[in-house]
């Protein structure tokens, strides 16, 4: 047991590549807690982003500055009653929510926080991907045909349409992405950790690639995953003020819980695959230009950074708070989190100061670690902010129009990137 | 347990014009759905139930389901003298209540004879200007919301908040105001009442700048609303429409200006019109009346006059044998009062012609051919109060 779960720790390439189950299986674990923490605090800094867009606080009331709002909301939600409609498709009810998660959730074994940081480094993974993540259409038509009522019928109508006709877009965008791979070694790969390996040998984000045309195909994708993802402004499945909640409209607690965390679930994911493909995934930015042992020290720092930075605010925030004996407990309780926040980038300070500039022992293998991941979950935030961002400012669009913009507009300017990419491939090589 | 469940349609009475219960195809064969949308639904404004029958997304038809919130507001006229009805009014639009106050207060006067000095006519002018700007904001808000723009929504409300807190100010209320008085005012401004509105219109020009800049050049706000909901200038006066609905169409009909009431003859404002009868002209429409608004708000707290704010009017209101028909433009539109006097202290029949209810019936001809998504914006663009629909 001990010797399995050591033999792997040396090793430079996926758990699942080096036929380790049982670091597979922690992994799995490790992304599963991971992701369903993102939820919850994407769910919190959602609220809060979206209240300060709309000169609205935001929840404050549990915990300092609503910190314990995603916990309190997890909760009641499981408390609530579990209500499953008289006329509705019993079965497939009660299964349509899991088909989402499972879909949503699986796409994660692909996904490469770093070169070695991922469940499995599949040789067909970003195929894997892309199916995987489109069979969470399933659940949500199965969701709006068992529920047995009109307004979620319409929506997963709506939400099927949407997804399959953004699909074909954002295919061909991956496709002229895959193309770029092949341009140093002559083959290209499917392989997720490939595609970004593939950039670092090149020496280049695949985002400035044959300026623009990596740029067009990024932007093409990063406008489909959020049609893929239903989410404003093409959250027509789920239009509150025309199908009032669209397909889960008759879902309630717990398993309206599960679409919300796949949904959110499923927005991280695209959002991965958007950065493995176009913006290097787990490197650093500047990793040709700068790079020696001081520029590799300074860069190991910004994590630890980036945790001292939330412990002040969070210091700070224990300093404005109103001096009223009300506040006295959130007082005390944004401190402790500011302290933990605190300890975890002192942490990740000495594991940077001890990993410093050697790769081969346990602190700097953890150091890298940690670097790749940082940087990746970095780039994904920003992606995570842009979907507030959007919801905050756009209307919604029309069931029409979304097609149209998909098929006519999308469509041809992806397919001219693409057919642009190999031309000027060939000709350069 | 295994009753047997009607599966047929909704247990309401079906209207006629939709043919609900004679399906021209086999049951199973149905490729028309019908839907109730509302009077429990996001985007109906309040209780207003609208069945819709679909074909896919397409709307072949509607019909309007009213009365949820009806009270017999003119009934109750008929048991209340007329100084006691006069607070009822403010229940029926009640984001505008200044306005409908001032439209009854108005007609009674009419009917009486008598005439509010103009000190109470410039004082009434801002005031249910103000209220213009604030329904206005309102009806922005919510249908910004309606088609999918969250923030727009904050953004009003916080600037309505000014407008209600001057009427707070003055009155003691902030949504039924109960303002005017028949005759008059019954209140004097308050000190610094007129450095307030000042303030407000120096507050709010900049903010109206914002919402138009978050909507005006938005490809999708223009995409949702242009050629949405068109609605001819012959149909909208063929139906009665009023109001922004109308003058978007193009028909320059605004009743401060065509039969001018309460000294509005003294100020300068333009009245806007559209051209192509769609929902983004009804937006545009709303916006420089607001702007408007403000131009004659301007004027009229320059101008106040000094003087009486009460008309001499007797302690008990007995108006002579007859009758008589009132209207305002309030912001939805023509907003009339008939009043039917038989020389006691009672209304023997009073008839409200609210704007709600009559632009309310070009719903059907707006939508039809459009999509589900249409119906909602063009609920919202009709700037509906259900409390004025049903009365």
């Amino acid at each position: 047991m001990v010797e399995s779960l050591m033999s792997y720790l040396g090793s430079t390439v996926p758990p699942s590549n080096a036929g380790n189950q049982l670091w597979a299986l922690i992994y799995i674990l490790i992304i599963f807690a991971g992701v369903s923490v993102a939820v919850m605090a994407m769910n919190w800094i959602e609220r809060k982003a979206l209240a300060h867009f709309q000169i609205r606080l935001g929840p404050m009331r549990v915990g300092p500055h609503g910190l314990l709002q995603p916990i309190a909301d997890a909760l009641k939600l499981m408390l609530k009653e579990d209500i499953i409609p008289d006329e509705s498709d019993k079965a497939v009810f009660w299964f349509a929510p899991i088909i989402g998660l499972l879909a949503a959730f699986t796409v994660y074994i692909v996904i490469p926080f770093g070169p070695s940081q991922a469940v499995s480094d599949m040789n067909i993974g970003i195929l894997f991907m892309l199916g995987v993540s489109s069979l969470g259409v399933l659940g949500i038509v199965t969701a709006g045909w068992a529920s047995n009522s009109h307004y979620p019928l319409i929506g997963a109508l709506r939400s099927s349409a949407q997804m399959v006709s953004y699909e074909v877009a954002m295919g061909l965008a991956v496709v002229s992405a895959i193309l770029m791979t092949s341009l140093n070694t002559g083959t290209g790969t499917l392989s997720m950790i490939g595609i970004v390996e593939a950039q670092r040998d090149q020496g280049i984000w695949f985002l400035f690639k044959f300026f623009p045309l990596g740029l067009i195909a990024f932007v093409i994708f990063a406008i489909a995953m959020v049609a893929e993802t239903n989410r404003a402004p093409f959250d027509l499945a789920e239009a509150e003020s025309e199908l009032t909640a669209g397909f889960h409209t008759e879902y309630s607690g717990l398993r309206w819980s599960l679409f919300m965390l796949a949904e959110y679930a499923a927005m991280i994911a695209v959002s991965s695959i958007a950065v493995t493909l176009w913006l290097g995934g787990w490197m650093r930015p500047f990793p040709a230009l700068l790079h020696g042992p001081a520029w590799e020290f300074i860069f190991s720092l910004f994590p630890g950074l980036t945790f001292a930075a939330l412990a002040g605010f969070a210091f700070l925030g224990t300093i404005r708070m109103p001096s009223h004996s009300f506040f006295k407990i959130q007082r005390i309780g944004l401190g402790a989190f500011g302290l933990v926040l605190a300890f975890i980038a002192l942490l990740l300070f000495a594991i940077a100061v001890a990993g410093r500039g050697d790769n081969a022992n346990l602190a700097g293998r953890f150091r890298e670690g940690i670097d790749y991941v940082y940087w990746f979950v970095l780039k994904v935030a920003v992606f995570m902010y842009l979907f507030i961002w959007y919801r905050a400012t756009w209307p919604r669009y029309r069931f029409d129009q979304l097609m149209k913009i998909g098929w006519k507009v999308m469509l041809p300017i992806s397919l001219g990137a693409l057919i642009a990419t190999a031309v000027v491939g060939v000709l350069v090589k | 347990m295994n009753e047997v469940k009607d599966k047929s349609l909704p247990h309401a009475v079906a209207p006629s014009s939709l043919d609900l219960d004679t399906p021209d195809k086999p049951y199973l064969d149905s490729n028309e759905l019908i839907i109730n949308m509302g009077p429990q639904h996001p985007a109906t404004h309040g209780v207003l139930r609208v069945i819709l029958k679909l074909d896919g997304e397409k709307v072949l038809g509607t019909e309007c389901v009213i009365g949820y919130l009806h009270r017999g507001v003119e009934k109750i006229a008929e048991n209340r003298t007329y100084t006691m009805f006069n607070p009822y009014v403010d229940r029926m639009d009640y984001v505008a209540a200044v306005s409908n106050g001032l439209g009854y207060c108005q007609a009674v006067e009419k009917l009486l004879n008598v005439e509010a000095p103009p000190r109470a006519n410039y004082i009434r002018v801002i005031l249910t200007e103000l209220n213009r700007i604030a329904s206005h904001q309102l009806w922005l808000g919510t249908h910004a919301l309606d088609i999918g723009a969250m923030t727009p929504l904050f953004y009003t409300f916080r600037d309505r908040e000014e407008i209600l807190k001057i009427f707070e100010k003055y009155c003691g209320a902030r949504l039924t105001t109960h303002a005017f008085r028949i005759g008059g005012l019954q209140y004097e401004t308050y000190a610094g009442f007129e450095k307030d509105v000042k303030n407000f219109l120096t507050f709010v020009a900049p903010k109206i700048d914002e919402y138009e800049a978050l909507l005006t050049g938005n490809r999708i706000w223009i995409e949702r609303t242009k050629n949405v909901g068109v609605i001819s200038a012959k149909d909208a006066i063929a139906l009665g429409v009023t109001g922004p609905v109308l003058r978007a169409s193009g028909v320059k009909w605004d009743i401060r200006r065509a039969i001018p009431y309460a000294n509005y003859k003294d100020f300068d404002f333009e009245i806007p019109i559209g051209k192509n009868g769609d929902t983004y002209d009804r937006y545009l429409v709303r916006m420089v009346e607001m702007r408007q608004s403000l131009r004659i708000i301007e004027q009229a707290v320059n101008g106040i006059p000094e003087g009486p704010i009460m008309a001499k009017v007797p302690k008990v209101i007995k108006p002579a044998v007859g009758e008589i028909y009132h209207s305002i433009e309030a912001p939805k539109g023509e907003l009339g009062y008939f009043i039917v006097s038989d020389g006691s202290t009672q209304p023997y029949r009073l008839r409200v012609r609210p704007p709600s209810f009559v632009n309310l019936q070009a719903l059907d001809i707006m939508v039809r051919g459009m999509l589900v998504a249409d119906v909602v914006a063009v609920i919202g663009t009709l700037d509906i109060v259900l409390g004025e629909v049903d009365r």
